[in-house]
């Protein structure tokens, strides 16, 4: 059994608060596993699994063949027999090999079987760049698994939320691809294990309340976007931040419902204009999707749609050169400061 | 892979892998001086197969595997390779009148599949291609289930677990993993169910395939890869997809390939049942190759008269899984005439029951399509199925007119 686990409440960085939201389901749920590659004794590359061997054994931390097909295809089998696998895709640029196994078996068996057998498998991906990592482990594919029906997508953008995100997860019964932040594993936060969420799984935070200018993102550009917030705030404006937290499905709106709504920042009484960060690239992306909202959250049918500013369409930035850590567009300058 | 040598013969650089003498001599030392194209093992005649019954309806013995049979169950063998036959001709027929909008015959076929099917206790598993309506026929499946997909009035809908036959799958290969993820789960439960996944000559070519056999041999797990060789993916002959017999693959995995005569009932039954208890006695896994053909075409859509020749199919002919069978229980006086007219009389029945229930099957509604799609709900798919509803309202008086008219 697991080790004594941790009471009150605790300051954990990403990875640990990964490690322990898989030891708790795993606790919880006997039929829950973790499988990839080296997740076992290695703990992980990034030792998100770190312990989990020793603890709970080899039957359910299992270290698989180097095959990420195989990987995602005998996790459906697993699942068809009722567990409730959770799958470590090593990084973003390895799960290509799993694509075919995750859109065309995973994201439809469910409904190919009209509802008969369910799916509940989490596949965790560490993504996005910023670690100075080499071709194909700097990677944002959430598009395309955003835009797949039968999946859930969602990303953590801090160590609380990779908590509980991660433990909704595993008890969803719907294929969840879980995209972790790989730039931000190391970034702590305080959180409550033994508490309850906030949020529903699929539910978006209004990470920080402000009333010029609303910056939407999710994952690892939410922590960014709050920086140039407080730098802006330094210039006078006060900018909202949206952390998008799902990106399938995701809430028509992260404001409160306009009956209870109130007339503070999100008031649909006047313009605004908001802007929309992703990783991943332009046309076709959750950034494109966003603009949905203008007209949806706010009822007014002027002013123009969100700037986006996705990454560009070009292979992952060259870690030497410096690229920029937001995208390829310029940094807006209508007001909005650049962190240093 | 390849470049002209000297001869202007197109010849491999150096072998994949080391080869037997005799495949050797099959492949190579063409009297021109050029390497002959890999042997085709229709043309010659398969290499250790294994056959406990000949076309002529003889039984042969076997160092290795043997089957005790009894008069009854020899009968209910026959039986169901009629009524399978018979269903998939009516399911050929269904399409041809409209009914159906494509359709995979197993025709040929039907040895392997109601052998190995039968192999299986109820609490096994299979985990088919988009032909096995033998095997489904074995664990029960009613056929009309299997007719909603080629239909298109769903994508499979039958519950995978109520007769433990999973659903079609219809990319090459896939299920082979998703049947070893199964035995894998098996095996942690202690029990000693065990699983088959089934495919075909073409899916031995993917890398599914070969990921799923290096995980069962690698986790022990208790699953069997029972390969119909019909010698046809579409039109692309085995000898596109391998250069030893498929079989053989299994040595190079760590676990035991069997080449079986696949139109051969009794010989599908044996090895596979013996498969099957290696699988629950915890020895893993193993491949079974059953040499068969594929009579009819791919599918109804597919025209095999552009790829293959009409003697190939007579030779086949021969070798027809349910005269052997006829043959020999008669032979045996085992059958006589009163119950071969009765089976084919239920056959009739069949084929009535199943035309019957493709012509009556209910119509979906249109936004039911919008249902499953996940297990616990999605807010565009909620919103989409409003938005659908909302114009399919729109047009309530105009259809009213329109009947009018």
């Amino acid at each position: 059994m697991a080790a004594v686990q941790a009471a009150g409440t605790q300051q954990w960085t990403m990875v640990k608060a990964l490690n322990e939201a898989l030891r708790r389901s795993m606790d919880e749920n006997p039929k829950t596993l973790v499988m990839g590659e080296d997740v076992g004794r290695l703990g992980g590359v990034f030792r998100v699994t770190d312990g989990l061997h020793k603890d709970f054994g080899e039957s359910r931390v299992i270290d698989t063949p180097l095959a990420e097909s195989g990987i995602v295809g005998t996790a459906i089998g697993l699942a068809l027999r009722g567990y409730r696998p959770v799958v470590e895709i090593q990084f973003d640029g390895f799960v290509y090999p799993a694509f075919d196994q995750i859109v065309t078996q995973l994201a439809k068996m469910h409904a190919r079987a009209l509802g008969h057998i369910k799916l509940p498998i989490t596949i965790r991906i560490p993504y996005a760049g910023g670690i100075g990592a080499v071709e194909h482990h700097s990677e944002s594919h959430e598009a395309y698994f955003a835009h797949t029906a039968g999946l859930k997508v969602v990303s953590p953008s801090n160590p609380e939320d990779a908590y509980w995100m991660l433990r909704q997860s595993i008890a969803s019964d719907d294929p969840v691809i879980f995209l972790e932040p790989k730039r931000r594993y190391w970034d702590k936060s305080k959180l409550d294990p033994a508490g309850t969420p906030s949020l529903g799984l699929h539910e978006a935070r209004i990470a920080r309340p402000g009333r010029d200018l609303t910056l939407i993102a999710y994952g690892p550009m939410v922590k960014l976007c709050l920086e140039a917030a407080a730098a802006a705030a330094e210039d006078g404006l006060n900018l909202e931040v949206v952390d998008l937290r799902s990106l399938s499905p995701w809430t028509s709106t992260p404001w409160p419902s306009r009956s209870s709504a109130p007339a503070g920042p999100w008031s649909c009484t006047r313009p605004r204009c908001s802007w929309a960060w992703a990783r991943s690239w332009r046309r076709g992306s959750p950034s494109a999707a966003s603009t949905r909202w203008r007209p949806r959250c706010c009822g007014w049918a002027a002013t123009s749609p969100p700037t986006r500013r996705p990454g560009s369409r070009t292979p992952s930035c060259l870690t030497w050169t410096g690229c920029s850590t937001l995208s390829t567009a310029p940094w807006p300058s209508e007001g909005v400061r650049r962190p240093s | 892979m390849e470049e002209g040598d000297r001869t202007g013969c197109r010849q491999p650089r150096r072998p994949e892998r080391p080869r037997s003498e005799r495949d050797r001599q099959a492949q190579d030392g063409g009297a021109e001086g050029c390497p002959r194209r890999p042997r085709n093992p229709a043309e010659s005649g398969p290499p250790d197969l294994v056959q406990l019954l000949t076309p002529q309806g003889e039984r042969r013995e076997h160092p290795d595997f043997s089957v005790e049979i009894t008069p009854e169950e020899m009968r209910a063998i026959y039986r169901d390779l009629v009524l399978v036959r018979r269903f998939d001709a009516e399911a050929t027929s269904l399409q041809r009148q409209g009914e159906l909008g494509l359709w995979a015959s197993l025709l040929g076929q039907e040895a392997a599949q109601v052998g190995s099917g039968r192999a299986m206790r109820p609490t096994d598993y299979a985990f088919p291609t988009y032909r096995e309506h033998g095997v489904a026929w074995c664990k029960g499946v009613d056929p009309l289930n299997l007719l909603g997909m080629f239909r298109g009035v769903n994508h499979g809908g039958w519950d995978p677990n109520e007769k433990n036959f999973h659903l079609y799958t219809i990319v090459i290969g896939s299920q082979t993993l998703h049947a070893t993820g199964y035995a894998m789960g098996i095996t942690k439960d202690g029990s000693d169910d065990a699983v088959i996944a089934y495919f075909g000559d073409g899916a031995s070519s993917q890398g599914d395939v070969s990921e799923a056999f290096t995980f069962a041999s690698v986790y022990n797990a208790p699953v069997v890869f029972f390969c119909q060789n019909n010698q046809w993916a579409i039109s692309e002959p085995t000898e596109k997809q391998t250069r030893v017999p498929l079989y053989q693959r299994a040595s190079g995995f760590g676990f035991p390939g069997v080449r079986v005569d696949g139109n051969d009932v009794l010989a599908c039954l044996a090895v596979t049942r013996w498969a099957l208890e290696r699988a629950r006695n915890g020895e893993g896994p193993t491949l079974i190759e059953a040499f068969t053909y594929r009579m009819g075409a791919h599918t109804t859509s597919d025209d095999p008269t552009r790829y293959r020749v009409a003697d190939e199919l007579e030779a086949w002919r021969q070798k027809d899984p349910i005269e052997r069978v006829k043959a020999y229980l008669v032979r045996e006086g085992w059958a006589d005439n009163e119950f071969l007219e009765s089976v084919a009389a239920e056959s009739e029945q069949l084929a009535r029951r199943v035309r019957e229930g493709v012509r009556t099957m209910p119509d979906p509604d249109p936004s039911s399509i919008f249902e499953h799609v996940y297990a616990e709900g999605h807010a565009l798919v909620d919103e989409e199925r409003e938005g659908y509803l909302a114009y399919a309202a729109s047009f309530a008086d105009a259809g009213t007119e329109g009947e009018n008219a």
